[in-house]
């Protein structure tokens, strides 16, 4: 008997216990089984629409030229325009030191909140949430005022770095916080201490190994961030990729839509390769069938 | 450096060296409040060399509280932590030397069981042959000999426990703490871990604590049962003399099965069954008033009596005997018999109870009324 007849099997025994109990005539099983099938169809069909559309009217955008033809040279003018290669540099190195400087902060932090003070777990969450409240620009127009008197910070592209860490903690937080919520972190921490480990080798040695994949989500929601994030470069004056993109918008609005193509699918290739070896790494162990 | 053999339950001898002798334990007075819960209230332990010390008592008595803090997971208000003579009170915990198993798996779920058995020497900077070669050992030791690959997730809960116990025993602890490490298996793989466990804890010599909830677990397994409530000590003793000879009736009623009957006290003997019966120990000062016999199963026989006072309430088999439950009017009192006589008893026969022990244990009163 395959799943399906089994499935059938038990949806007939539970019509024919409806009719037995004098409940309303139920339609055939079949019916039963298309309806949510065709309703499942039409969501996903309006979700696909709704997000494929727009991305379709980009990518058919930036693969025309001026005379609205189809064209590539969009796609091969992108390493020549002026400031794409400082801006793709400087986002590239923003996302690694706001990526380290998350990671140093908040996986010590969340751990030891959900080892010793789990009660500040609400508290957490709701800190967390405030840079999702606050404006970007608030937030950008408030630390360039408390910086100012420092030139030697204010004068540091990598100030949008501190302030990115504080943009990406609600998607840092939440992942750790899930992924911790998987462990039995407290016997996890004892016997690793009970055999004589320190607090580094086993933050080193057990749960950071057991985060993976709770890190390799919170890095890359990261990235996309700070590709992505254009209020608070544009408001500090340093040109990521982002704002490069608007600068460059009215001059080549064909090759800018191209490289924004582009980031879309590299970010999207990064985050498939990060999965990948996630799952392959994870399969290598037996925890994926 | 000492070499002892091995039987392995499942397999052949295997042959385990231990370079460290089981250190005697001592806590001294030792005193743990959280808030205004008194966890542990002076409480004091002796544990000899290479002897296997229960704890026993029920959910908040205190015992989990005493084994994290010989483990170092938790340190005491007073009192001190005594580890081969030396005080280890302030002690970090991943400097104890003590090998401990958890009541829920602690297995790391990313290395396999080999791995998570060769973590402790690998702290201790062996070399990386070595350490294979002494996991895999252990792993023999504890019958898994052909799991060492598999992760903690392929793996049963008892032989998560195995490995578990394993890799406790790979850093030759000098103290062996086992943290209720059966009570999330199933009967039969408790009952089979059970034997292993206190085959090789006799076996290596090594000093255990064991705390647990179960007095068939403690009775079974280890060499004294101290007996906890309260964060105190009730009795310390061995499993024979503690069923045996309760030094109080919290532990008579907590070990084993027993009834509480009223009974009226004439000097040293109380009157029971309408017969004079000595008092067990010490007899209570006469100014306690009101007693109470604690009879166990074994201390009365019961025969069928159509006259008799007691009514069969309840019977339940336990396999070789099986459990009656005999009702009086304000008391009911718990009595074995053979399976195989178990059909004469059948609810609502009409017996009379006969005193089967010379002495009993008695008790300031608890219930209103008299049955002598």
């Amino acid at each position: 008997m395959t799943q399906a007849e089994i499935g059938d099997y038990f949806l007939a025994e539970r019509l024919s216990d409806d009719a037995t109990s004098g409940e309303p005539s139920t339609p055939s099983p079949r019916r039963v089984w298309r309806r949510p099938r065709v309703g499942r169809g039409v969501i996903l069909a309006i979700a696909a629409i709704y997000f494929l559309v727009p991305l379709y009217a980009a990518l058919d955008f930036s693969l025309k030229n001026i005379q609205g033809h189809f064209s590539l040279s969009p796609l091969t003018q992108i390493a020549a325009q002026p400031g794409f290669a400082a801006a793709v540099g400087l986002s590239f190195r923003l996302s690694v030191v706001t990526l380290v400087i998350e990671m140093l902060l908040m996986v010590p932090t969340v751990i030891y909140v959900h080892l010793r003070l789990p009660r500040f777990r609400r508290v957490m969450e709701v800190i967390t949430i405030m840079p999702i409240v606050i404006p970007p620009i608030v937030l950008i127009l408030g630390v360039l005022q408390a910086v100012r008197p420092y030139q030697w910070i204010s004068a540091s592209p990598y100030l949008l770095a501190v302030v990115y860490v504080v943009l990406a903690m609600p998607f840092v937080y939440r992942s750790l916080d899930s992924g911790l919520g998987a462990l039995d972190l407290k016997t996890l921490v004892e016997a690793s201490r009970s055999l004589g480990s320190g607090w580094i080798s086993t933050m080193w040695r057990v749960l950071i190994p057991n985060l993976r994949s709770a890190l390799l989500s919170a890095s890359v929601l990261t990235l996309a961030l700070v590709f992505g994030e254009f209020t608070m470069a544009q408001l500090d004056l340093w040109t990521t990729v982002p704002v490069w993109i608007y600068n460059s918008s009215s001059n080549n609005p064909h090759v800018v839509t191209a490289v924004a193509m582009m980031f879309l699918i590299a970010m999207w290739l990064v985050l498939t390769i990060i999965v990948s070896l996630d799952r392959t790494h994870r399969r290598g162990k037996g925890q994926l069938s | 450096m000492t070499s002892n053999e091995v039987l392995d339950t499942k397999g052949p001898v295997v042959a385990v060296t231990t370079t460290k002798e089981g250190a005697p334990v001592k806590l001294d007075r030792l005193t743990r409040s959280y808030g205004a819960t008194r966890a542990l209230d002076q409480f004091s332990l002796d544990v000899r060399p290479g002897e296997f010390v229960a704890l026993l008592g029920p959910s908040g008595c205190g015992k989990t509280t005493a084994l994290r803090m010989v483990a170092g997971f938790d340190r005491p208000d007073t009192g001190q932590i005594l580890v081969d003579g030396a005080d280890v009170s302030h002690v970090p915990a991943q400097k104890r030397d003590m090998g401990m198993v958890f009541q829920s798996y602690s297995l790391f779920p990313n290395m396999s069981a080999r791995d998570n058995v060769a973590f402790g020497l690998r702290l201790r900077h062996q070399r990386a042959g070595l350490r294979r070669q002494r996991a895999c050992q252990l792993l023999e030791l504890v019958g898994l000999a052909e799991h060492v690959a598999k992760y903690p997730h392929q793996l049963s809960g008892g032989q998560q426990q195995r490995v578990a116990l394993a890799r406790a025993l790979a850093i030759e602890p000098r103290v062996l703490l086992l943290d209720e490490p059966l009570s999330a298996l199933d009967a039969k793989v408790r009952a089979e871990l059970r034997d292993q466990i206190r085959a090789l804890q006799q076996r290596l010599a090594i000093t255990t604590l064991f705390v647990t909830h179960d007095q068939e677990e403690a009775l079974s397994m280890a060499d004294r049962v101290c007996v906890m409530s309260q964060g105190r000590v009730e009795q310390i003793a061995t499993p024979s003399e503690l069923y045996a000879h309760p030094s109080t009736a919290f532990v008579a009623e907590f070990v084993g099965v027993s009834s509480r009957v009223p009974v009226t006290r004439h000097a040293d003997q109380v009157e029971l069954f309408s017969k004079a019966v000595a008092i067990r120990g010490d007899a209570p000062d006469a100014h306690v008033g009101a007693l109470d016999a604690l009879l166990r199963p074994e201390d009365v026989s019961v025969r069928v009596d159509e006259s008799g006072a007691g009514v069969v309430q309840h019977r339940s088999f336990l396999g070789a005997t099986s459990r009656l439950e005999i009702g009086f009017a304000d008391v009911v009192i718990k009595t074995d018999v053979r399976s195989s006589d178990a059909d004469l008893y059948e609810l609502g026969t009409r017996v009379t109870l006969d005193l089967a022990a010379h002495d009993v244990l008695v008790t300031p009163r608890r219930l209103p009324n008299s049955l002598s």
